[in-house]
């Protein structure tokens, strides 16, 4: 008797064993889960790495006082956004800025060059804060997620980064730490990934 | 290549080696109007401001391929002496000038902004006239610009009633 409960006993351990191990979740599944999360976290700083950058971030400030340089220093001549993000009246952005570089006098320049929106105002914001501006449709012009990503990865003032020219000295322009192909990837993986801001 | 653009009303073809040659170069150099003056060649001072289709811009920094078809206006053809526009005639009036270098660049700048804001006002004038005078001439240009506001809007009512 003793020996045939010893051997239910096993019987019933050894099914929940097996049981317990088929619904056990593999760590190779973890990792996967993980790997995901990692990949999403590398697009989101590879995005934020170039919209903190300087040639971003200088036109995203929070006092409507363009800036310039990799020193972001006050734009000269006390020039700031006045009316429609562009400038004063009789001298605006495109008094000196035209639609493209001018390698003789070191302007910078691209097509629509103006300040962006006060509502999309960077300047000072954390990496979250700055995500969180650029989901939201009330102040974001409006923009669905596949706004978002034509407009930075498509719009040539958003390009323009990469090829942002010379300085007055004839000195390049430093450029974002991320390439423009990787930038665009990441944006569209970030957004096709459901564009989550990784603290949140 | 050639470009075509009309200055001071008359309509000008230039033949330019390089597209990108300053619009002020095709100014005093090609067409030989010397009012308009190189300064800083950065389109910092606003030396070389001049108007293209009514706009205000920095020629030393505006390759001529972009005023292709456009209209230019210089400080020749703002007014003349028989008939001077009202900042030229409120310059004279307020002796503005002092080595006079950067004056025409002032002056467009003015001009500029009375088709804007005809009535400018202090705030005004320290936002949109941001070139350099190294003579110090400010004090006597913001006298000169109150003054050009109010001949340019005397000379317009003039104007009115005649018709």
């Amino acid at each position: 008797m003793k020996i045939k409960s010893i051997y239910i006993v096993l019987i019933l351990s050894i099914t929940g064993l097996l049981f317990a191990l088929a619904n056990t979740t593999k760590t190779a599944t973890y990792e996967l889960v993980d790997d995901q999360a990692q990949n999403a976290n590398d697009d989101y700083n590879k995005m934020m790495d170039v919209l903190t950058h300087q040639r971003c971030m200088n036109c995203h400030p929070s006092d409507n006082i363009p800036k310039q340089g990799d020193d972001s220093h006050p734009h000269y001549f006390g020039m700031a956004r006045g009316k429609n993000d562009h400038g004063f009246e009789a001298t605006n952005c495109n008094t000196c800025h035209q639609s493209e570089n001018n390698l003789n006098s070191g302007v910078p320049g691209a097509p629509h060059w103006a300040l962006a929106p006060a509502s999309m105002a960077w300047e000072g914001l954390t990496r979250e804060e700055i995500a969180e501006r650029l989901l939201d449709k009330n102040i974001n012009g409006n923009r669905s997620h596949d706004e978002l990503v034509k407009h930075m990865t498509e719009d040539d003032l958003v390009l323009w980064a990469w090829q942002p020219g010379v300085h007055a000295n004839g000195e390049q322009r430093t450029v974002p730490p991320v390439s423009k192909e990787d930038f665009k990837k990441a944006v569209e993986n970030w957004f096709a990934n459901g564009a989550v801001i990784p603290s949140k | 290549m050639k470009i075509s653009l009309t200055v001071n009303g008359e309509l000008k073809t230039v033949e330019i080696a390089d597209e990108n040659t300053p619009l002020l170069w095709v100014i005093r150099d090609t067409l030989d109007l010397k009012g308009t003056k190189f300064g800083c060649g950065k389109a910092a001072c606003g030396a070389c401001t001049l108007h293209v289709d009514g706009e205000a811009v920095r020629s030393c920094s505006y390759p001529v391929k972009f005023a292709e078809g456009k209209k230019v206006t210089t400080i020749e053809g703002l007014g003349d002496r028989e008939n001077p526009h009202p900042v030229q005639q409120a310059w004279i009036e307020e002796i503005v000038p002092q080595c006079g270098y950067c004056q025409p660049g002032f002056m467009m700048a003015t001009a500029a902004l009375l088709n804007k804001v005809p009535k400018p006002t202090d705030e005004d004038i320290d936002k949109n006239i941001i070139n350099v005078c190294r003579c110090g001439t400010y004090y006597r240009m913001r006298k000169a610009i109150h003054k050009a506001a109010n001949l340019q809007l005397e000379k317009e009512n003039n104007q009115s009633k005649e018709l």
